[in-house]
């Protein structure tokens, strides 16, 4: 039962670091920095998820496990601000993103293409 | 050595967001890659305190997780509006 | 109601981390929890918005639907980085929240941002400016799956 948990564990730490990996490698691959940002998510909810797992297994039924899910949920509620306002911070600086299509001007249901889609209200 | 092996991994992260902080061309690149920075911390930190067999970092990573967002947030107000203290409700720009 | 029920959430989590359980630790922390909350209900930010554990019910079923959402993408978006020749097609478009109140979407923004592969960039009355990955991450997103889901959610409340 012990090993079971181990290797579990084990395997769930690995596929962590994995993603972890595969994040950072996209955050100096990615073209400019919205796609950077697609990187960077994959760490802050893959990478941290499936580590901090194997972390809660190793830890057993403890006040330590909780912790651990603390500190994956102050992940999971920070990543979106900070990437939507790095995002509209960028988008306020006229940074353009690089697009393969636009297609921010599509009729939405009823109403026709108005403004561009920059005006972004406070959030 | 299984958390061994997660800190390396942390740590080679590490320098792949460090060699974005240095070559980012924009300023939000450099933002960018200092949240990640801050998020892998808090994960080292985790890792550490298995490593050590001290759970007492965890405190320490919940906490920074807290300063990361702050920080990250300072920085970008910071070079949107170039004064912390801006207030959109002033209407004019400071 | 919620002021004790916002007390009892507090003190839970003073219990979480503090981990040492002295009578004077404890009632230090009954304290804490207790004059904290009073503050809260006095400068009225004990409302539906500021401590919605009316939201706990759906949470049930929304984050393990959502977990996976943010798995399969992961794994898509991870395909897409080690891919040799970089095959990404950025794509900006809008999508209509069809969420009632703010914490809709709110909720409904945020769970596009945490799905690797989408990005809230704006967010203008109830429609939202979405930068994608591919083209095929935005127009899943405009097929409005997510969002369906995301009502669903908010019908709970």
């Amino acid at each position: 039962m012990a090993l079971l948990i181990d290797v579990a564990s084990g395997v769930l730490i690995a596929a962590g670091c994995f993603f972890i990996l595969v994040g950072a490698f996209g955050l100096v691959r990615m073209p400019d920095v919205y796609t950077r940002a697609h990187g960077t998510s994959i760490i802050d909810t893959v990478g941290a998820g499936f580590l901090l797992m194997g972390l809660m297994l190793q830890a057993g039924w403890s006040l330590v496990t909780l912790k651990l899910l603390f500190v994956l949920a102050i992940s999971f509620f920070t990543l979106p601000v900070v990437a939507h306002a790095l995002a509209q911070a960028a988008l306020h600086e006229n940074i353009t993103p690089k697009l393969a299509e636009d297609r921010r001007t599509r009729a939405l249901g009823k109403d026709a293409p108005t403004g561009t889609g920059d005006e972004s209200g406070k959030a | 050595m299984m958390f061994a092996g997660a800190a390396a991994a942390l740590l080679v992260a590490f320098a792949l967001a460090a060699l974005r902080a240095i070559k980012g061309p924009t300023v939000f690149d450099r933002a960018l890659a200092g949240n990640t920075v801050g998020s892998l911390a808090i994960l080292l930190l985790a890792v550490f305190g298995f490593l050590t067999g001290r759970p007492e970092f965890l405190d320490i990573a919940l906490t920074y997780g807290l300063l990361n967002l702050i920080g990250t947030l300072a920085v970008l107000k910071f070079f949107r509006h170039g004064d912390l203290a801006y207030d959109a409700d002033e209407g004019k720009e400071p | 109601m919620r002021t004790i029920s916002l007390a009892i959430f507090l003190f839970a989590f003073w219990l979480a981390l503090s981990g040492h359980y002295t009578f004077a630790l404890v009632g230090a922390g009954l304290l804490s929890a207790v004059l904290c909350a009073l503050a809260a209900r006095h400068m009225l930010v004990v409302d539906p918005e500021g401590h919605p554990f009316q939201l706990l019910k759906g949470m049930v079923t929304y984050l393990p639907w959502l977990a996976w959402e943010i798995v399969k993408s992961a794994w898509a978006v991870t395909r897409i980085i080690l891919h040799p020749g970089l095959p990404i097609s950025p794509t900006m478009t809008r999508v209509q929240a069809s969420q009632r109140s703010a914490a809709g979407i709110a909720t409904y923004g945020n769970s596009i941002t945490l799905t690797p592969g989408t990005l809230t960039v704006g967010l203008t009355n109830s429609e939202l400016v979405v930068h994608a990955l591919t083209r095929d991450g935005a127009l899943d997103l405009e097929s409005g799956r997510m969002d369906r889901r995301v009502s669903k959610f908010e019908g709970t409340l």
